[in-house]
């Protein structure tokens, strides 16, 4: 996968996941042009589009339009997928997901795709194992914060402790 | 709400990004956030060191600044020591941070790298996860140097978590992506591959992405991957629903994973091992059939993932191209899809079909389904999928079915859509030359393109036209009344106009005879354009007018009056000026030999590849099939008499047998040493001196094959050989035959074929022992997969024969 952008109906961009080195200016040029084609589509057409040399699968949850693009030997079905696992995802942390969450929590959403997506690749498809790994790093920042857990600790007592936290965690 | 309560959800930034959407306009939404940013900075530069909880939320509500879209140029440094964080968000905020807004300040670089150093090395898997996914996000080639050499050895060592074995693969697909030449190649190779092997089907998947780019480099050492995906993939097939468990997504067991490995033996020719080839062609049989069954649940992500996995596996068919059962029935699958009511699987069906177009053994099928498709055609609400009906039908095109294909594309392209206009002409102009039979309709065809979409008719094609009119004398005067015909019509394009005025200047003498078109009549038509057109086409026509002088003298002194007026003498433009004073002068001046010289009819044009083939090309971009450049040589074979030894070095001397041939001169080779051990000859290169020259006709042959695929590489008296080649994305193949000329019968034939090393190891046995007389036949020769989808040309191979 090249990028992936999370567009709302008005054109807002509310997350951009880009798997390429580009400058901002281009990802800036992209991102409009991109937005407007997919926003001119109709609800009936087809989930794929060919635009300039890639090919470009989108998909419509209630506000938001999940766009990523492709290269030319990449499977577009399997990319619908991606998309829906990634909304499933979503759903699963912030129990019944909407626009606001992802706006509100945007660091959050990018957390969870890196769990999922990584260089553009899938990377865990099992649901479970996302989400455990989430999970767990939310967990830990609690244990940390109860327990008091120096923030820029001294390497060997501090090691002792994230062990033990973490062996709390897998259990 | 989240399920684990946080204490870190940062008040601060939520209410900064309520106020942003409060905001009622974009100049409020400026203001605000320059405030924000003051404050910002301000805190950054306070005397009071910032805690880590106001650090990161600063640092996030940065982040989210820049995300809105404006430019963030501070913050850096605080988000560099957010990293050093043990506190677990802090630090994630911190690569956060750094991998959206990539700094290039060398110092910033070295404490990047360092926190991420520690990081790996502190065995702390959340941290570490962390860590890989930054170098990941950012791969940059920084990064790249500092950890290239480090990720393989997290990557295939024994205490590696799993989670973090996933990261590290696709961390190393990344850099290897961005700088290829800094990951080193290892001993690791095999340890990757035997992940395959791997219990955690996460870790497989991630290994399997990382191989499949890393064998389409050096696809020798990992060619034991073939074997252990074929058996993954038939396990994973073959499994009950219950079996993966959470692999399994809405009843498809693994479809991701299926997928990667279907894609990963695409990098391979078909398995040579009998049993692996076995178990393969099981496998995607088992697929073919599961599209048959009843779906195990209505959802649509069922279907979806049902489908990825067939057509990735037809994929995996076409690209094998060895078993015609299979093929026939994937494209009998693909047809059911053509119908299907989805249009996602319509659009996909019609995509495929287009590569299966390309193979001999499914082609006669794909035609099948012609009539299904021009329905699509002309029925299709989107306008993506009528450009893929018509993408097939010009996959599907050849003689049988040529001319009810052309009439289709004219008739759609009436109606098509502005932005694919010029490629659908393109198209067309393509199919109407190579197939025409009757050239009287090819012409109809090129001018029923201009008459229909002139303004995207581009000049090769116009150009082409003209060669081809030019070329063929039982068509000039069939075109030159069709062209006189349509130029009659109210409001015709300038294209037409053109081709017109050319046409009836070369041949417009064929149907002078006819009182209704008259050498003053043309003259009256084609003037009554002349002030409607551009300059150029106005440049075109006074030379018309020069030629309708040397042709009918008759109307002579009416054209003199014309270039004679002010308009044309005095024209603003250099070009027409010029050209009507020194075609007045000629017309006074030239005695009636001399005019009908220098005005004589064009000569044929040489025989040359169409441009608009190379325009075609051009236009679909680097992602299209495209025909790699090669350097062919080859020389005489030695017939009838008993084998002489085939030279085996590059700069052997001909053998004295292939002079009798008659391949005119052919000068001994100079002692030049051979490049590297094989006839690297480049198209454009050059260097001619460790190879012998060309026998005179397949100088053009050679030249011809820069952008077909397919044609005659050599031919005499004795024997013909072809060249046939197929390419599809990275992976190519090269078929010879040889075809037997005489009525005799060749005994010990034996070709060679000398190539460059690496290409070598792919040459398939390429003996005939006897070639029979008035017989062809055919020698795969090479499959080779090359380096990228943006391939550079690859060595060429020359022919000898013994």
């Amino acid at each position: 996968m090249q990028f992936m952008l999370l567009f709302s109906r008005q054109g807002k961009l509310r997350l951009q996941k880009w798997y390429v080195p580009l400058s901002d200016k281009e990802k800036k040029k992209i991102t409009r042009e991109l937005v407007q084609t997919v926003l001119a589509r109709k609800p009936k057409m087809c989930s794929f589009l060919e635009w300039r040399d890639l090919k470009i699968v989108y998909k419509r949850y209630a506000s938001l339009y999940f766009c990523c693009a492709i290269e030319d030997q990449d499977n577009e079905l399997i990319t619908l997928e991606i998309i829906h696992r990634y909304v499933e995802l979503l759903d699963k942390y912030f129990g019944s997901v909407c626009e606001l969450d992802i706006i509100f929590n945007f660091e959050k959403a990018y957390f969870i795709l890196d769990e999922f997506l990584l260089g553009g690749e899938v990377q865990e498809t099992s649901k479970k194992n996302v989400l455990k790994a989430i999970e767990q790093a939310d967990l830990l920042q609690e244990f940390q914060e109860v327990l008091g857990v120096p923030r820029n600790p001294s390497p060997d007592s501090l090691s002792h402790v994230m062990n033990i936290l973490m062996s709390q965690c897998t259990k | 709400m989240p399920a684990v309560s946080k204490g870190d959800g940062m008040r601060g930034l939520a209410v900064f990004i309520s106020d942003i959407r409060n905001c009622k306009s974009k100049e409020a939404e400026i203001k605000r956030i320059n405030k924000e940013l003051a404050n910002i900075r301000s805190k950054f530069k306070g005397d009071k060191a910032l805690d880590g909880y106001s650090k990161k939320k600063y640092v996030c509500k940065l982040l989210f600044i820049f995300l809105l879209g404006h430019d963030i140029d501070f913050g850096h440094m605080e988000a560099v020591n957010l990293l050093s964080s043990n506190r677990y968000t802090e630090k994630q905020i911190g690569y956060l941070f750094i991998s959206v807004l990539v700094n290039s300040n060398s110092e910033l670089i070295r404490l990047i790298n360092n926190a991420i150093k520690n990081d790996l090395a502190s065995r702390n898997p959340t941290f570490m996860g962390l860590a890989l996914h930054c170098i990941a996000n950012v791969g940059s080639r920084e990064m790249a140097e500092a950890f290239a050499g480090e990720i393989p050895k997290i990557l295939v060592a024994g205490d590696t978590m799993d989670s973090a074995k996933q990261s590290a693969a696709l961390c190393l697909l990344r850099l290897y992506r961005t700088s290829p030449h800094l990951v080193p190649t290892g001993d690791w190779a095999s340890r990757v591959v035997h992940l395959l092997n791997d219990q955690h089907l996460g870790v497989v998947t991630a290994a399997t992405s990382l191989i499949t780019t890393l064998a389409q480099k050096n696809p020798e050492e990992f060619k034991t991957s073939v074997s252990l995906a074929v058996s993954r993939l038939s396990r994973i097939v073959t499994s009950a629903s219950t079996d993966l468990q959470d692999y399994t997504y809405y009843f498809v067991p693994a479809p991701w994973l299926s997928v990667k490995l279907l894609r990963l033996l695409q990098c391979y020719p078909p398995p040579e091992d009998p049993a692996v080839r076995g178990r393969l062609t099981e496998c995607l049989e088992t697929i073919l059939n599961k599209a048959q069954e009843p779906p195990k649940s209505k959802k649509v992500q069922h279907s979806n993932a049902k489908n990825a996995v067939l057509f990735e596996a037809i994929s995996l068919i076409i690209h094998h191209d060895s078993e015609p059962n299979l093929l026939v029935r994937a494209c009998n699958q693909l047809g059911q899809f053509l119908q299907h009511r989805e249009t996602n699987l319509r659009y996909l069906a019609l995509e495929s079909m287009c590569t299966l177009a390309s193979s001999e053994f499914s082609h006669e099928a794909v035609k099948t389904h012609i009539e299904t498709v021009i329905t699509a055609l002309k029925t299709e609400r989107d306008v993506s999928v009528r450009q893929r009906a018509v993408d097939l039908l010009y996959a599907m095109c050849d003689r049988s079915n040529a001319q009810q294909i052309v009439a289709e594309m004219l008739s759609y392209l009436e109606t098509a859509d502005y932005s694919i206009r010029e490629e659908i002409v393109l198209k067309v102009a393509i199919l109407a030359e190579k197939y025409a039979v009757d050239y009287t309709w090819y012409v109809d065809t090129i001018l029923n393109l201009i008459r229909i979409a002139g303004d995207y008719v581009s000049e090769e094609v116009w150009y082409r036209v003209i060669q081809i009119v030019i070329n063929r004398d039982d068509v000039q005067g069939y075109a030159a009344k069709t062209v006189f015909e349509s130029l009659q019509a109210p409001a015709c394009h300038e294209n037409l106009v053109k081709v017109g005025g050319y046409i009836l200047g070369e041949f417009g003498n064929l149907i002078a005879g006819d009182p209704r078109s008259s050498p003053l009549v043309q003259f009256n038509l084609l003037h009554s354009k002349f002030h409607l057109c551009s300059v150029p086409t106005r440049a075109l026509l006074l030379s018309t007018y020069i030629k309708f002088v040397n042709l009918f003298p008759e109307v002579k002194s009416t054209i003199q009056d014309v270039l004679r007026s002010d308009s044309q003498l005095r024209n603003a433009d250099a070009e027409l000026q010029q050209r009507a004073v020194e075609y007045l002068r000629l017309s006074t001046v030239a005695s009636t030999d001399i005019l009908a010289t220098v005005l004589e009819e064009m000569p044929p044009f040489p025989e040359r590849e169409s441009s608009i083939l190379a325009k075609l090309k051009k236009k679909k971009g680097p992602g299209t099939v495209m025909g790699l450049e090669e350097g062919k040589r080859e020389r005489g074979p030695d017939v009838n008499g008993g084998p002489e030894p085939a030279p085996a070095s590059a700069t052997s001397t001909p053998s004295p047998s292939a002079d009798l041939l008659g391949l005119g001169a052919v000068p001994p080779a100079p002692a030049g040493p051979p490049p590297s051990g094989g006839l690297l000859v480049d198209v454009f290169s050059d260097s001619p001196s460790a190879v012998a020259p060309l026998a005179p006709g397949s100088e053009d042959n050679f030249a011809r094959f820069v952008c077909k695929n397919n044609g005659v590489l050599f031919e005499n008296q004795l024997l013909q050989i072809g060249l046939k080649s197929e390419f599809r994305q990275n992976l190519g193949r090269m078929f010879i035959f040889y075809g037997n000329k005489t009525s005799t019968q060749f005994l010990n034939f034996t070709p060679t074929l000398i190539c460059s090393d690496d290409l070598q190891a792919n040459i398939l046995g390429s003996a005939c022992p006897a070639l029979p007389a008035a017989q062809c036949v055919w020698r795969r020769v090479a499959s080779k997969a090359f380096n990228s989808r943006r391939s550079k040309p690859f060595p060429g191979a020359a022919l000898v024969s013994a």
